[in-house]
């Protein structure tokens, strides 16, 4: 039945009232770095048949908590067929700044059907094939 | 559905028992949300616990069809002497460590438990089973790996807390496991095999997890079980919890919220 | 939630950047372009997008504690199950935008020190209390309707991240919206103490309502480049028109009163009117001095501080920050 020792915060929420907090807190003091853990990066589908796609980041510590944490973060609603996670800090990618390097690739034509107009040649060749008549059977 | 006044008792006791746990323990897992340690996990536990309440909803749906009362009366009017839940489920939150030890110790009992259920005569109770495995493993995937990252892969102050929540924990977790009177025709008339069984497979399962923890199992020879959950005797944290969760609902009694 | 102050900082220093890269800055965002984490953008795009996506995530996870309160007393299990699922979405809220804003630089442990310390801002709304089960209702239903108008407004914007963020979050908004609104209709049509309830909430949070869009217009300062810049979406008061259209008819319709003698739409204008809803009190309590403000940081510091023994557990010496890709 004793008091406590330092007035605690009376909340409205019980959950609240429960835990005790002190009135008067402590100096804050700051978050170490890394304190909440290092970002990984999740990876979804919906449907079996479905690409991955990437939907977002979970902070975890390793990549067990990073799966167990994504699937509530990200699958908590509608369909999942499968999720992935992968650090971060392991993906590769150009920097922005490297992007030229993508620059010439549209023009690059050779290598999309569009390039080929296999039709107008067939209609010429066809044309020049009735002319000639050059190798009746 | 055919049942003879003893087995349909014995049904009803069992549900009420898995009823009660399931929304107890969903309802202290519950206060954490917003509060946890953080974000992503505050997420994932807010998750557990509406499955729980989840399955506590269902279980009282059955008991409904079988003649009790509705969900929401079952749930939020009844007192502490009426309810069967064990005393693991009733003890506050405290920290996360024994939330935590909580969350795997009951888990890897329920996973049994609806496990053995599928094979259930009572068909409804085993369509449930079946309907809730994959939730059910998603509780012990995530209870498994904090109990055994803050065990063997955290320091040594994690190890530490999570040693004492076990040695506090354990002999409340022997609760779920309270011979009942029922067991014998649950068994017989191939509902349930036991609570005896399920503690034979609980504790072959926890054992090597815990293990992999490096968490000490307390001797199960020096432990006395807390038992008296299941014939209505209750810590002294049930009933301010119920009416706590009743405060709104009871104000108008008869209104529909 | 939601989140942005609709406090406009004056803009600095923009005059000293690249005025080629500037240019060409402005014309993406023109044609209607995302601007990605680490793209070319202004030191001031970059610290006043930062600046609010902050200060909606803090407003998301404080968010989470007035309708906390009501958690272990919501009356049945389907608003019980509502409500833990809908504060969970504003944790996940806060989650998401967190990592929207590490990716302008600012690692999460920055901005939660910002939040505990006091220094950040967050949306005035939640230094209210939730006083009755009815209070939760009124939240669900009219705050995230604000919430709603702001962010989708904001989902247009330029920043990449942020946008993406929101999209997902209005999704689940559009869910507490229907849940508010059910949970008001169903008080409404409840018992004479569920309908007094239900209006003493609605005056109690009229005011805050209010306020939730921001200082009118001629008392914030103007900023066309943040608005060229979509940054900002709209101004505060034509978000706060937007509103009252839409919903002060809703409020009407159940037979509630709205605590303001002079709302009324102007037949004329067709724009509201309505009394001074007391900015000087709104100063008051984004300076720390609402009902709340000591509590709700007080809780968060509790928060962090139970659960550090856990994050410090985990923590690894081969853990390495990057910026989420998001």
């Amino acid at each position: 039945m004793s008091a406590p020792q330092t007035a605690v915060i009376r909340s409205l929420d019980p959950r609240i009232t429960r835990l005790q907090i002190p009135e008067q807190l402590p100096e804050f003091q700051p978050k170490p770095p890394l304190d909440e853990w290092e970002p990984y990066e999740v990876f979804w589908k919906e449907k079996p048949g479905d690409q991955p796609i990437h939907v977002g980041t979970v902070h975890a510590p390793n990549a067990e908590m990073a799966l167990a944490f994504a699937k509530e973060n990200y699958c908590r609603r509608g369909r999942t067929a499968a999720i992935w996670v992968v650090r971060t800090a392991d993906i590769f990618t150009f920097s922005p700044d490297d992007a030229d390097m993508f620059a010439t690739v549209p023009e690059k034509t050779y290598r999309e059907p569009d390039a080929y107009k296999v039709a107008q040649k067939l209609l010429r060749f066809k044309r020049q094939h009735a002319a000639g008549e050059s190798h009746g059977t | 559905m055919g049942h003879d006044p003893s087995t349909l008792a014995a049904i009803k006791d069992l549900l009420y028992r898995m009823a009660d746990d399931s929304l107890i323990l969903g309802h202290r897992h519950s206060e954490w949300t917003g509060l946890g340690p953080i974000l992503e996990e505050d997420i994932a536990f807010c998750s557990i616990a509406q499955d729980k309440l989840g399955h506590a909803y269902a279980l009282y749906r059955l008991l409904h069809g079988l003649g009790e009362p509705e969900p929401d009366r079952a749930a939020f009017f009844r007192d502490a002497p009426e309810f069967r839940c064990c005393h693991l489920v009733e003890y506050p939150n405290d920290g996360y460590d024994f939330s935590l030890m909580r969350h795997f110790l009951f888990d890897i009992a329920e996973q049994w438990r609806y496990h053995l259920l599928e094979q259930s005569r009572y068909e409804p109770l085993a369509q449930l089973a079946r309907k809730v495995r994959g939730e059910i493993k998603y509780h012990v995937f995530h209870a498994t790996q904090w109990v055994v990252q803050l065990g063997a892969r955290g320091n040594q102050e994690s190890h530490e807390r999570m040693q004492r929540a076990l040695e506090v924990a354990f002999p409340l977790a022997l609760g779920i496991f309270e011979p009942v009177p029922y067991d014998e025709i649950l068994e017989q008339a191939g509902i349930f095999p036991g609570e005896r069984v399920l503690q034979e497979r609980w504790l072959e399962t926890i054992t090597p997890i815990l293990e992999r923890a490096t968490l000490r199992l307390p001797d199960l020879r020096s432990v006395v079980p807390s038992y008296g959950g299941r014939r209505g005797i209750h810590t002294d944290y049930l009933q301010p919890l119920l009416d706590e969760m009743g405060e709104v609902i009871r104000s108008e009694p008869d209104a529909v919220w | 939630m939601y989140g942005n102050l609709s406090i406009v900082e004056p803009l600095r220093g923009v005059e000293q950047e690249d005025p080629e890269k500037l240019a060409e800055f402005e014309e993406r965002i023109a044609r209607g372009e995302k601007i990605e984490p680490h793209d070319w953008m202004p030191r001031e795009y970059r610290r006043q997008v930062l600046r609010m996506v902050e200060q909606h995530a803090h407003s998301e996870i404080i968010g989470a504690l007035p309708e906390g309160t009501w958690i272990t007393r919501a009356p049945g299990f389907h608003r019980k199950l509502a409500l833990m699922a809908k504060v969970q979405d504003e944790v996940g809220h806060a989650q998401l935008l967190y990592s929207a804003a590490e990716t302008l630089g600012k690692p999460r442990e920055q901005m939660i020190n910002d939040l505990l310390s006091g220094k950040a801002k967050y949306s005035n709304v939640f230094n209210y209390p939730a006083l009755t089960w009815a209070d939760t209702a009124i939240i669900a239903w009219l705050i995230d309707a604000g919430a709603i108008i702001n962010q989708t407004l904001n989902s247009k914007g330029s920043y990449g991240p942020y946008v993406r963020a929101l999209e997902r979050i209005c999704k689940e908004e559009a869910f507490h919206l229907k849940y508010g609104y059910d949970n008001v209709v169903t008080l409404a049509s409840g018992t004479k103490r569920q309908r007094q309830m239900l209006q003493e909430a609605l005056n109690r949070w009229w005011k805050p309502i209010m306020h939730f869009f921001g200082p009118p217009d001629h008392m914030s300062i103007h900023s066309e480049k943040l608005l060229r810049w979509k940054v900002k979406m709209a101004s505060n008061d034509e978000m706060r028109q937007m509103f009252l259209d839409a919903y002060v008819p809703k409020i009407w319709e159940l037979g509630l009163s709205i605590p303001d003698p002079n709302l009324r739409k102007d037949p004329q204008t067709g724009r509201w009117e309505y009394s001074d809803p007391d900015w000087d009190e709104f100063w008051r309590v984004i300076n720390g001095n609402g009902p709340c403000n000591r509590e709700r940081l007080a809780v968060r510091r509790m928060a962090d501080e139970m659960g550090a023994w856990v994050r410090r557990a985990l923590l690894k010496p081969e853990t390495r920050y990057l910026e989420p890709l998001f």
